[in-house]
């Protein structure tokens, strides 16, 4: 076994091991913070297999942007999972006998007939082969139409999720940059006239 | 001695010189950078010092100057106390976490014509996805003190580096498209030709904003709300003690270096010289590029502690509105511009 | 790498669409509250735009374009088209509606526009990619909807029914097609069409991929099993997102039928024909029967929905041109009685009061006559009673079905429709028999008013001459 090969099966064992606790540890801060070590071997396996745009920007967006506010939002809500764990066991036969019929149906069907066109490894390229110009040019190319779809997509998700949870407040405290630039001196100075004390008698 | 030194060298197995050889360019680059942070902590104190018309630490050593030796060694020796209730694992892994990606990015950082650890091709994007991993020692140190405090800032501290990420990744882009690579080196080149040819010219407005984001990102003043010993007594650090503080510290600091380097690299050209283009070229030939590039990242060190002893720290509702409807729009805007130049072979930047 | 230029013009009316649909958006944010008829008639603008330029671009044949991604063929413009009308009857409805509930605001028309983007994507859609983001587009939308009137329970819950739910099926959906891909290598539809036919042996992985793909179809339709978000979202959700649910998208949803299991599983018709069996008599039963129990005409049209969209799918598991043109002609004749039952909702209500509960429609008959009658055309038509248009649309449909031999089937639709008929004919009781509990005279508009009479009168007219649309479809169909 090579080294390369040894760190690969190293990442996809930390891998595996994390995504089973995210679902199994109890706190769910914890839960969270196993979904980034998955994240982030599955980034170093991309990485592996030469493709660094992936993995890095899985790293940028998800490690370092997406799980940031998830667990803010965890942690601020301070979770009780025994709550939404009532039940668990009450409907876990009937759930594990569903999952385990499908799986055996799928693995009837898919051993049998899936079968995979004989396809050779990819082959290794040279050092000066960049992912990431790759990508741009099928995304602006070949890809254009679903590429603009999906940026419809997360424009309706931006307007969605504004629309539903901005409030305008009445009463709160807020700065008007604009105004406090306008401010002249006499909005705020008024010089007035008054006489000299009156002179002792 | 020499000759036989090198034959002894030669004469080892490649699987064994090349870890080895990587380990000491490793070694190489992070000493410097821990004494530096060490030396960035004094000359902290006693620019703003002068700055306030005081003059800093001097007692220890001549002139001060062995203060930070003597400061590393307290905290080496002090105990870390862990808070009762505290998650142990956490919060010991918090610090750890946090100085992590704040070593690791120096990695794909060219330090002169060749002169990189990691000469990978999409380092930009590596340095990004790396800085963006420091948030998390802030935001497992203050889960994990289980202190109110801590919380707190851990919680702006969260909000607050995700919201100039985005911006600071637009400044970033910017710098990219000029350079046409993910390749620190390759940007560094793409900037040849004397100062006005270096890209803080036709990227003045990102230029700016990467700056001043990268101060929010490293949570310094006036973005140091996460800290802010005036309201919430240390933020997210406040239970931390002895050596495990001394990592949030050197982090700090040495997040604090890397932006200032990075700055250098991606608008100030790097290791060119700022005389290229100019007849002084021929005097200052000799100098090594290295000594232009850390020049140039000095200045930006200077900044961030110009700024400390200068201004306010914001309020927390300011830093969101900057960040989000100040920055992130005129990076986008600016971007567009740039695009338009690069379409149109601006010179001389765009050729 | 080859690229070729892809040829804009055919996406003329998507482009116009998200165009406009932005420049709405931020028009929106600089208009004051009393101003806010101009984000509609924009909107009414951009549908009319959208109807104009579809015919425009409207090519002679089948083209595709986007490296095959988008094809423009006759269906794909008369669905279009047909999504195009009933949106805009939907803007025109709900206006009112949203005015006197606080509602009235621009994002309503934004979302309800991209939703609109989202259904032209599936209609033409010609690969797998395009098709799953063009519902997701829509489905977006559409939850934002359901949960437009923020400050509602009952709407929240809704929207975050149909979230999950709906996420949960495109889950499901998604799996199929990546199944899909995995054997034939390809997100074409024409190209995994034409290996689902070639390869025998690996029929039951193509079964197997189609049941994943089938199961996010109904659920699309609110066919039973797959039904149980209906009743709850179009009860929960304010009556001008109800009519919206309930008019365009059953259109939609037929496109995406015939894009997935016509055009790239028609090889495998034989196999998801005895699905859709299932399906559809399980939605008759189901709808008709559960029907009956509710009084409340939001969940009573909710339910006859599900069983509407049966009758629909026995046009599509016909299998035969006729077949699909029965099913095409029955979405759009559904599609338009659902927005006049739930226009005749809409116009009874006002502000403050939301006549839901099948009392509120007593003696109608005394309050405004005309009134009743369009609603009495909408149940008719529904029920199936001639000369509506529901009853040569059931007709079409059962004549499919005969013609391929499955005359037990036809019996069941028939005997089904008897007992829903039932339902239908009830509020036509309590419109003309009961006397009002609430004598208030109708206060609504008068584009309502008029929109409402012809959407009515429409149903009239295509029940005594069906010849006219169903020829369109019948070419659309081609």
């Amino acid at each position: 076994m090579t080294f390369e090969l040894f760190i690969f099966y190293l990442f996809a064992a930390v891998l595996v091991f994390a995504a089973l606790r995210v679902v199994t540890v109890r706190n769910p801060v914890h839960a969270v913070l196993f979904l980034v070590l998955a994240f982030f071997s599955s980034a170093a396996l991309w990485l592996l297999l030469e493709a660094e745009f992936l993995a890095l920007v899985l790293v940028l967006v998800y490690v370092g942007a997406v799980m940031v506010l998830f667990l803010f939002v965890v942690m601020m809500l301070d979770i009780n999972v025994a709550v939404l764990r009532e039940g668990f066991t009450r409907y876990l036969p009937v759930g594990l006998l569903v999952g385990l019929a499908i799986v055996a149906e799928m693995g009837l069907v898919l051993v049998r007939y899936f079968v995979l066109p004989p396809g050779s490894a990819p082959k290794p390229v040279g050092p000066d082969f960049s992912n990431t110009r790759m990508l741009g040019d099928l995304l602006y190319t070949h890809y254009v139409y679903p590429f603009e779809i999906a940026a419809a997509i997360l424009l309706v998700a931006i307007v969605a999720a504004i629309a539903l949870t901005l409030r305008r407040r009445p009463g709160t405290k807020h700065q008007d940059p604009a105004a406090q630039i306008a401010v002249r001196r006499r909005d705020r100075v008024r010089l007035v006239r008054m006489d000299a004390e009156k002179k002792p008698e | 001695m020499t000759a036989t030194l090198l034959e002894f060298w030669n004469g080892l197995p490649e699987d064994f010189r090349i870890p080895v050889l990587i380990l000491l360019k490793i070694v190489a680059i992070l000493v410097p950078l821990m004494l530096s942070v060490a030396y960035l902590t004094f000359a902290e104190r006693k620019i703003i010092g002068y700055m306030q018309i005081r003059i800093g630490p001097q007692r220890v050593g001549p002139r001060g100057w062995l203060q930070p030796i003597a400061d590393a060694l307290k905290l080496l020796l002090k105990e870390i106390i862990v808070p009762a209730n505290a998650n142990r694992f956490l919060f010991l892994l918090a610090p750890v976490l946090s100085i992590g990606p704040a070593l690791a990015a120096w990695s794909v950082m060219p330090f002169g014509h060749g002169m990189v650890l990691a000469n990978v091709d999409a380092g930009l994007l590596f340095l990004l996805a790396l800085t963006s991993m420091g948030v998390y020692g802030v935001i497992i140190a203050g889960w994990a003190s289980n202190s109110k405090y801590a919380f707190l800032g851990a919680m702006r501290s969260a909000a607050q580096m995700v919201a100039y990420e985005i911006a600071m990744g637009f400044a970033l882009v910017g710098a990219l498209m000029a350079g046409g690579s993910l390749n620190l080196g390759k940007i560094v080149l793409a900037q040849q030709g004397g100062v006005l040819h270096w890209f803080w010219l036709p990227l003045l407005p990102l230029f700016f904003i990467y700056f001043i984001s990268g101060v929010a990102e490293t949570n310094r003043a006036p973005f140091d709300v996460a800290e802010g010993e005036s309201e919430i007594v240390a933020g997210f650090h406040v239970e931390y003690s002895g050596m495990a503080f001394a990592v949030f510290f050197l982090a700090e600091y040495a997040n604090m270096i890397l932006i200032s380097t990075l700055a250098a690299v991606l608008f100030l050209g790097g290791w060119l010289s700022p005389f290229e283009g100019t007849g002084w070229q021929a005097y200052v030939n000799w100098v090594p590029g290295t000594v232009w590039l850390l020049l140039k990242a000095a200045g930006f060190l200077f900044l961030f502690l110009w700024f400390r002893a200068t201004f306010p720290r914001y309020r927390y509702d300011q830093i969101m509105r900057l960040g989000w409807k100040v920055f992130i729009p005129i990076t986008i805007v600016w971007l567009f511009l740039e695009g338009f130049a690069i379409l149109f072979h601006l010179q001389p930047w765009f050729a | 790498m080859t690229f070729e230029m892809p040829d804009f013009w055919l996406a003329l009316p998507e482009m116009f669409v998200l165009g406009m649909a932005c420049f709405i958006l931020v028009l929106d944010l600089f208009l004051p509250e009393e101003r806010r008829g101009i984000s509609y008639f924009l909107a009414q603008i951009t549908v009319i735009g959208a109807f104009v330029s579809s015919l425009w671009v409207a090519p002679a044949g089948v083209q595709t374009t986007f490296d095959g991604m988008f094809v423009s063929d006759p269906l794909g413009t008369f669905l279009k088209l047909a999504i195009y009308v009933l949106t805009a009857g939907v803007f025109l409805y709900s206006r009112g509606y949203l005015r006197d509930r606080a509602l009235y605001k621009g994002e309503y028309y934004v979302l309800g526009l991209f939703g609109m983007l989202g259904m032209m994507v599936i209609v033409s859609a010609s690969s797998l990619l395009t098709i799953y983001l063009g519902l997701e587009l829509f489905s977006l939308s559409l939850y934002a909807m359901v949960a437009f009137d923020r400050d509602s329970l009952r709407a929240s819950e809704a929207a975050m029914k149909y979230f999950v739910l709906s996420a949960l099926a495109s889950g499901t959906l998604l799996y199929g097609l990546s199944l899909l891909y995995g054997l034939t290598g390809s997100l074409e539809m024409s190209q995994v069409a034409q290996f689902a036919g070639g390869h025998a042996g690996e029929h039951y992985a193509f079964v197997f991929a189609l049941a994943f793909v089938l199961v996010g179809v109904a659920f699309k339709f609110g066919a039973s099993p797959f039904h149980m978000w209906i009743p709850d979202v179009y009860h929960g959700a304010p009556t001008s997102v109800t009519l919206y649910l309930g008019a365009a998208p059953k259109v939609a949803a037929f496109a995406m039928a015939m894009r997935l299991l016509v055009d790239t599983l028609g090889p495998l018709q034989a196999s998801w024909g005895p699905m859709l069996v299932v399906l559809a008599v399980l939605s008759l039963a189901v709808g008709n029967v559960v029907a009956i129990a509710q009084t409340n005409i939001k969940r009573m049209l909710a339910y006859s929905t599900i069983s509407h969209m049966g009758f629909l799918l026995l046009g599509l598991l016909a299998g035969t041109r006729t077949g699909y043109s029965a099913a095409l002609f029955y979405a759009v004749v559904y599609a338009l009685m659902s927005l006049a039952a739930f226009g005749v909702v809409i116009l009874l209500s006002r502000a403050g009061f939301e006549a839901e509960r099948l009392g509120d429609f007593k003696g109608l008959n005394e309050r405004s006559p005309w009134f009743a009658f369009m609603m009495l055309v909408a149940m008719f038509s529904m029920a199936g009673v001639p000369p509506t248009a529901g009853f040569y649309a059931k007709l079409a449909v059962l004549a499919a079905v005969i013609d391929v031999h499955q005359t037990w089937l036809a019996v069941v639709a028939v005997f089904f429709s008897l007992i829903g008929a039932f339902y239908y004919l009830r509020v036509v009781k309590l419109m003309y028999f009961d006397a009002p509990a609430d004598p208030e005279p109708l206060t609504a508009r008068l584009d309502l008013r008029v929109a409402l009479s012809a959407n009515g009168l429409l149903l009239l007219g295509l029940g005594i001459y069906p010849g006219l649309l169903m020829g369109w479809c019948l070419a659309a169909l081609h």
